[in-house]
């Protein structure tokens, strides 16, 4: 590594250093403009890896407790009852209160973590120091939109602590269930409080997003033309299209649901009696909803998904020491699951009484989806294919992200298949699905980027010993968690059940149940050691002494150590190649801002 | 107390762990940070072998732990049809989940830095990847060909002579209606419905198809062995499901939009007693869809037998428009506290018992 970095020791000096503007402190900034409102990207982008991290924790400590009552649904924890009061009288957690948790932990770590922490994160991070720019296209919009996400955050925190706990039905609230007070505690002021709390969340997302989009197509530095840049940014950039596509149609669900909560209207809502209570709404569908939601939460599972895409490929690229196979395949395939992810909707809606013909339109469509997935693996397996691979704790992660979603998408085959999904749906096999291909995977593509860009970020390295531990518990963690619960779905066992032992078909997974639970203990457990690793790393990691410290081609390996506002010391750098020169010509690699060679070989 | 041990261990464990994990990075230093990558390089690479190996012997040995006790033959025509686009499509998944892990972990294996190799440039190859997008998509056809073929003939349209049966979920039991000699099921209209007046489904009595009809709750729901069965499923509040894993079949009740779903049952009740060898063997109706507190155990019965035990039970009913039509005649109403089908809160215990 030493000796390639002697090839260009003085990327950035060669150009001239006249401080322009926005090179240096030159404006005096205070500790709350510099970290609190601050509209430099690099310190959004931390906010938002920290209240991710944050969420991540709480959404983290719920399913712990969720699963000790799955686990152990006849034990009592006196424990419980200590800190949660009436919700877990006698230390046994009530069916109110798991439902609220179980909502929350998917609500938190699919809104919050994975999709503002994640995207939010890296989107604002990697955006203007991969494509050479000073910031975002509008720093002001983009602290609002970190703003927004705060103000989500509170409002979503607070429904937590009020009498009737929060939304309880589920992240996918599907009225008449949540619209309903009468039909269950979550469906109260909690429930209202969800909705204001994602409406914030949308204007916040939708803020980023169109933000993300101007700066890509704008603020590209001198010679970085769109097939030059890194898939990051490629992955960056469907990933706030799908955003900006789809966030406003949930928002209009959820403001319809709010009518129908608190003004009378009947959008959702026909045909009511509850409890014996008569309402007099007729004409409603509730089937509307679930076209509403899906017609976000799909696109929303690869909001979540293409950012870690993005991340893998790069990540994977760089420590092979190899390009990245089929650049434009990758760039096509992204470019398919996007168009196709607006496309599928309806798959999570084979037995609610759909058309049977129009089911097999979304059966069509959504095996699709498969095509440009398979793609991208073929493509990474080969990327590692006679490489000089470096297991760094990034390109572990990247590999298990790999190797998940191959697990994930090939049960996505069964789901989508709507013969099989008659059996299926909503039973824990779609729970192991999508915790696999979504969840686990996703979290896998977001340690991947903070491990490899950490330095990037703070000046230092997490210690890599507590990373490699930090990735083998994790990684053998959510295969014995996960894998297993497959069979639980095969066998038919509903999710969402908190106690199996009334019920003939489905109480035989007792053993099952108790292993997944301790593992899932001592999972959140090494993540907290992460968090220590993260925290403690900022103020104590082992200092980064090289610009370079990985030995990679994109722009943001040129700034300073600890870049300023600004970004880079005089001019931005000019861009002559694409992103993945590595092993070529003999050499380990050729960074993006060196000119072609008079005989470079051509790719 | 014990709490405060395990906090403690687990404190102590994490400290120790900190300390192994610090010193590591000094040693790296002192003993040249080349050198000491390379060395956790090929831990590491070892690892990847290890788990593959280890993982697909986990994957054999988790299959055999558990394929007992995922649900044996299915109960239903339908059902056969779906099991069997579940296998083909195991089949081949299963195929393609072991070449591609194996390539992964074995090329992350096998190509691990290492000082005598370099890095082979080889950033594309049209052929491989049109090779590669056309496999999966023909695969895939395939897959869709069956599917569509299979959910046609599960979603068509129900025999001619299927017997019907109307089912409705509310916050959290089940309720079913037998059209009755007629077998042409009353109108109902949700306003009517009130326990205290005897119409738990909200019948119109002005209807005359109505007064055949016979009301059935607390108890499971009877189905003819080898008879096509049409089910009519509505919901008094939330949206349930009726899910009937051993049919294989499942579909939503949504208040406002009747839906419904037919099979042919094909093992009575004491069919499967015997397949399953165990006495207590019921089918189950499990609701598949959140619809509140009680939804983990809103759980109903059905029991399938041959038509002349079937017709012995429905024999014993009388419709419901019996239990209303005295009463009609005598107003006001006495005291209906007998109804049967007002379980409401005390359902949950009943269930569970
Ligand atoms: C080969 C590709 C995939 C196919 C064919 C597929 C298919 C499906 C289908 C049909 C369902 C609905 C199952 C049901 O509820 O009955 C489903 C559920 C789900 N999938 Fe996938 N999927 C694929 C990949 C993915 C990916 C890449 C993600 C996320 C990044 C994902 C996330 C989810 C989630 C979150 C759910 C459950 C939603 C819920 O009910 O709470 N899937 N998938
Ligand atoms: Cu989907
Ligand atoms: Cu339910």
């Amino acid at each position: 590594m030493s000796e390639s970095m002697s090839v260009h020791p003085e990327v950035v000096t060669t150009h001239d250093v006249h401080h322009d503007e926005h090179g240096g402190g030159h404006h005096k900034e205070t500790f709350i403009s510099k970290y609190i409102f601050s509209m430099d990207h690099k310190t959004i982008g931390k906010q938002f890896l920290i209240t991710g991290i944050i969420w991540a924790i709480v959404g983290g400590l719920f399913s712990v407790l969720f699963r000790l009552q799955l686990g152990y649904p006849d034990q009592s924890f006196p424990i419980l009852e200590t800190f949660f009061g009436h919700w877990a009288k006698g230390g046994q957690i009530q069916p109110e209160f798991y439902y609220a948790l179980v909502t929350m932990h998917g609500t938190v770590l699919v809104f919050f973590v994975l999709t503002a922490g994640l995207s939010g994160t890296f989107a604002n991070i990697l955006i203007p120091l991969q494509i050479g720019a000073r910031d975002m296209a509008s720093p002001m919009l983009n602290m609002l939109s970190y703003w927004f996400f705060f103000l989500a955050s509170v409002i979503m925190m607070s429904s937590l602590f009020i009498q009737t706990g929060p939304a309880a039905g589920g992240w996918t609230i599907y009225p008449p269930l949540s619209a309903l007070g009468q039909a269950s505690q979550g469906s109260k002021l909690g429930m209202d409080l969800w909705l204001v709390s994602m409406a914030m969340f949308i204007v916040s997302s939708l803020l980023g997003g169109l933000n993300y989009i101007s700066t890509i197509l704008n603020m590209r530095t001198k010679g970085m033309s769109m097939t030059r840049m890194p898939l990051t940014i490629w992955a960056m950039f469907f990933t706030a299209v799908l955003g900006v596509l789809s966030f406003p149609v949930l928002l209009s669900g959820a403001i319809l649901l709010l009518f129908d909560r608190n003004l009378g209207t009947s959008f959702f809502l026909s045909d009511i009696v509850v409890n014996g209570e008569v309402l007099p709404n007729e004409g409603g569908s509730a089937i509307l909803f679930q076209h509403l939601f899906w017609f976000l939460g799909h696109p929303e599972v690869y909001i979540i998904l293409l950012p870690a895409m993005g991340m893998v490929s790069e990540i994977m690229s760089v420590n092979s020491r190899k390009p990245i196979f089929g650049y434009m395949a990758m760039l096509g395939s992204l470019f398919a699951i996007a168009i196709l992810a607006f496309l599928v909707w309806a798959h999570h809606m084979f037995v609610t009484g759909l058309n049977p013909f129009l089911g097999s339109i979304f059966v069509l469509l959504t095996l699709l989806i498969a095509v440009p997935s398979a793609i991208k693996v073929f493509n990474w397996l080969t990327t590692l294919w006679r490489g000089n691979i470096r297991f760094t704790p990034a390109m572990l992660f990247a590999i298990g992200f790999v190797s998940l979603f191959i697990s994930g998408g090939l049960t996505g085959i069964f789901l989508g298949n709507s013969t099989i999904d008659i059996h299926l749906h909503d039973t824990m096999f779609v729970v192991a699905h999508f915790h696999i291909v979504m969840g686990v995977a996703s979290f896998f593509g977001m340690f991947a980027g903070v491990y490899h860009w950490f330095p990037k970020m703070f000046g230092r390295y997490l210690n890599s010993t507590l990373g490699y531990i930090h990735f083998w518990v994790t990684m053998v963690g959510a295969y014995l968690i996960f894998w297993p619960m497959h069979y639980e779905g095969l066998a038919g066992m509903p999710r969402r059940y908190l106690d199996k032992s009334g019920w003939v078909s489905f109480n035989q997974f007792g053993d099952l149940d108790k292993m997944i639970t301790v593992v899932s203990i001592i999972v959140f457990a090494v993540q907290l050691m992460f968090v220590f690793n993260f925290f403690y790393s900022i103020f104590k990691g082992r200092k980064v002494t090289t610009q370079n410290p990985w030995g990679a081609n994109t722009l943001e390996w040129t700034t300073p150590i600890r870049p300023g506002h600004g970004n880079w010391v005089g001019e931005i750098p000019e861009v002559h190649r694409w992103p993945y020169d590595y092993g070529k010509d003999g050499r380990d690699f050729i960074p993006q801002t060196e000119p072609i060679g008079a005989n470079e070989s051509k790719h | 107390m014990q709490t405060v041990f395990i906090v403690a261990i687990l404190a102590l464990g994490f400290l120790v762990t900190f300390q192994i994990a610090k010193a590591s990075e000094y040693v790296a230093i002192l003993r040249g940070e080349e050198r000491s990558r390379k060395q956790t390089n090929k831990i590491n690479g070892f690892l990847l072998l290890v788990f593959l190996i280890a993982g697909l012997i986990g994957v054999y040995y988790c299959n055999e732990q558990l394929k007992g006790k995922i649900l044996g033959a299915p109960a239903s025509d339908h059902g056969v049809l779906v099991d069997r686009m579940l296998y083909i499509t195991l089949a081949l998944t299963f195929i393609v989940f072991v070449i591609t892990q194996v390539a992964l972990f074995w090329f992350s294996y096998k190509y691990q830095e290492s000082d005598t190799r370099k890095a082979f440039y080889y950033p594309h190859n049209n052929k491989l990847e049109v090779i590669w997008t056309v496999i999966p998509a023909i695969t895939l056809t395939v897959l869709v060909g069956f599917g569509i073929f299979y959910w046609f003939k599960i979603t068509g349209e129900a025999p001619k002579d299927a017997m019907q049966v109307e089912v409705v979920g509310s916050q959290f039991k089940w309720e079913y209606r037998y059209p009755g000699a007629d077998k042409v099921f009353g109108k109902k209209y949700f306003k009517e419905i009130s326990d205290a007046k005897n119409n738990p489904l909200g019948q119109l009595w002005d209807d005359p198809a109505n007064h055949d009809d016979i009301y059935v709750s607390g108890e499971p729901m009877h189905l003819v062995v080898n008879k096509p069965v049409k089910l009519i499923i509505g919901a008094k509040d939330v949206i349930h499901d009726v899910g009937l894993a051993h049919f294989r079949m499942k579909m939503d009740a949504v208040p406002g939009t009747p839906t419904t779903m037919w099979f042919t049952p094909t093992k009575t009740t004491a069919d499967m007693k015997k397949e399953t060898k165990n006495p207590d063997f019921v089918y189950e109706i499990s609701c598949d869809q959140m619809c509140g507190k009680g939804h983990w155990s809103m759980r109903g019965e059905i029991v399938v037998e041959t038509q002349e035990e079937f017709d012995a039970w429905l024999a014993k009913k009388d419709p419901q428009y019996a239990k209303v039509a005295p009463a009609k005649k005598m107003e006001p109403a006495k005291d209906s506290a007998t109804a049967p089908g007002i379980l409401k809160d005390s359902v949950i215990a009943q269930v569970i018992k």
